[in-house]
């Protein structure tokens, strides 16, 4: 499982650090941070929770 | 056993998301769309935002960007035709266009409409946002200088407003109750989020009266008129529940539900039809005590597709729909967040920064966290999400806060 972001669209909502926070990080200076782009399998349901919840559609899961 | 045929009425984001849903978990059946809008599905956040602005083009917009007509789901789209009846004894939707639709299955994601002042409708100045069309045309009236008046002060209104004041526009937003926003966030936080009207240089005035519109003034109950260039109207929505007045269903405020989203039919829920997004009303057992409500966010479009798909596409027993509803506004720079329900909450706590700035509020309703707010605190707000989900009780709360403090 890949992660990626489209960093242009992502507007910092956090709902995916929200979901997954050990993979997505949203820092004070207000921009997102993945900190595992290649999580482990056992952590897919959490990713797509965080996919599907993202306001603007910026997380791709492959 | 899972239906055939699937019909949604709806192609906005509950009734999309749920088509999506409903493949991701295996359903192999006939899938069909409904929508009244003639225009490939689109995401409506950005509609008194960045679209608004002109920051985002209609094309960015779309839900599904390189699939328009989601072939890759295999869906039958029936765009530019509304639902107007429901058959339930032969299972039938019936379509403006004069055709009908059988279904084994239904989701009801007919969603919402802006209410109107009444008198308004045919004035070209007087605008409600909802739909493309309605931005595209209010877009080209907020420049330098513009006279705005804005009736309602709720989060539509203040997104409008701050739009316009980015423009350059003569800003003024009216609101019949003291305090905006006291429903959704209690009097002080209401007040505290209005400020930001104010301190933007927007007209804000309350407990403000509006008596009738013409095409050039908003005049007020107390005989004062208003000119504008431009008047937006966010008074809240009414469900389109037009098509299932004849259908047995409780339709008095959206579509009644049982706490799975099951559509009560007769006094008991049908299996096989579900109603999502901001037409269905339900118990969130979680917030038990609020009883049947409608929620309007964006995620609880995207939670209760998701819940609606689970429900029909698999065997498993129908378990509640229990989210903690969030929703998000941005205006003038800031970012407002927004965790649980505030109903009847007993206290607010301030746990981060002041409230004339940045700040983390949470709220507490007998011994329980029932919600969080954050402005422009992103980070901090989100991390009571799971806390939220978990139920977590009002000392461990203020403990965590403690912890944080002392790192």
């Amino acid at each position: 499982m890949k992660i990626s972001v489209n960093f242009d669209s992502c507007q910092s909502n956090a709902l995916c650090m929200a979901a997954a926070p050990d993979i997505f990080e949203v820092r004070d200076d207000g921009y997102l941070y993945i900190l595992v782009e290649e999580p482990d399998e056992s952590r897919r349901a959490a990713v797509m929770e965080a996919a599907r919840l993202c306001p603007t559609q910026a997380i791709t899961v492959s | 056993m899972t239906p055939q045929h699937v019909l949604i009425v709806g192609a906005s984001l509950a009734g999309v998301r749920t088509a999506e849903a409903l493949r991701a978990k295996g359903f192999a059946g006939e899938l069909t769309i409904v929508g009244a809008e003639n225009v490939v599905p689109y995401d409506r956040p950005p509609l008194s935002k960045g679209y608004l602005e002109g920051k985002r083009t209609a094309e960015q917009l779309a839900l599904r960007p390189t699939d328009p007509l989601l072939q890759s789901l295999n869906v039958r789209m029936v765009l530019g035709t509304a639902a107007s009846g429901l058959d339930l004894d032969n299972r039938q939707v019936s379509l403006s266009t004069g055709d009908s639709v059988s279904f084994d299955a239904l989701v009801i994601a007919s969603g919402t409409s802006p209410r109107v002042l009444p008198g308004t409708a045919d004035l070209p100045g007087v605008h409600t946002i909802r739909n493309l069309g309605d931005a595209d045309a209010l877009r080209p009236k907020l420049v330098s200088d513009a006279k705005v008046v804005i009736i309602g002060a709720g989060f539509i209104g203040a997104e409008v407003a701050s739009t316009a004041k980015s423009a350059g526009a003569d800003v003024t937003v009216l609101e019949a109750v003291p305090i905006p926003l006291s429903r959704q966030l209690g009097d002080e936080m209401g007040t505290a989020v209005a400020a930001f009207h104010q301190r933007n240089g927007v007209t804000l005035r309350v407990a403000c009266s509006v008596s009738h519109l013409t095409a050039t003034h908003v005049h007020l109950a107390d005989g004062e008129a208003l000119p504008f260039d431009a008047c937006v109207v966010g008074v809240g929505v009414q469900p389109n529940t037009g098509w299932l007045d004849q259908s047995r269903m409780d339709t008095s405020d959206g579509v009644l539900c049982d706490s799975s989203l099951r559509v009560i039919v007769d006094g008991s829920p049908d299996p096989r039809i579900v109603a999502i997004g901001d037409i269905a009303r339900w118990v969130n057992p979680r917030y038990e005590y609020e009883g049947p409500v409608r929620v309007e966010h964006w995620t609880n479009a995207v939670e209760s597709a998701e819940h609606a798909a689970t429900l029909l596409a698999t065997s498993s027993s129908a378990e509640p729909f229990a989210p903690v509803p969030y929703f998000w506004s941005d205006q003038y720079g800031n970012k407002i967040q927004f965790l649980g329900r505030a109903h009847g909450f007993d206290e607010v706590a301030v746990v981060s920064g002041s409230t004339d700035g940045k700040f983390v509020v949470l709220y507490r309703r007998g011994d329980r966290l029932v919600a969080a707010l954050g402005v422009s605190s992103v980070k901090t707000v989100m991390g009571y999400r799971r806390r939220l989900l978990d139920g977590c009780s009002w000392s461990e709360a203020l403990a965590a806060v403690d912890a944080t403090r002392n790192n």
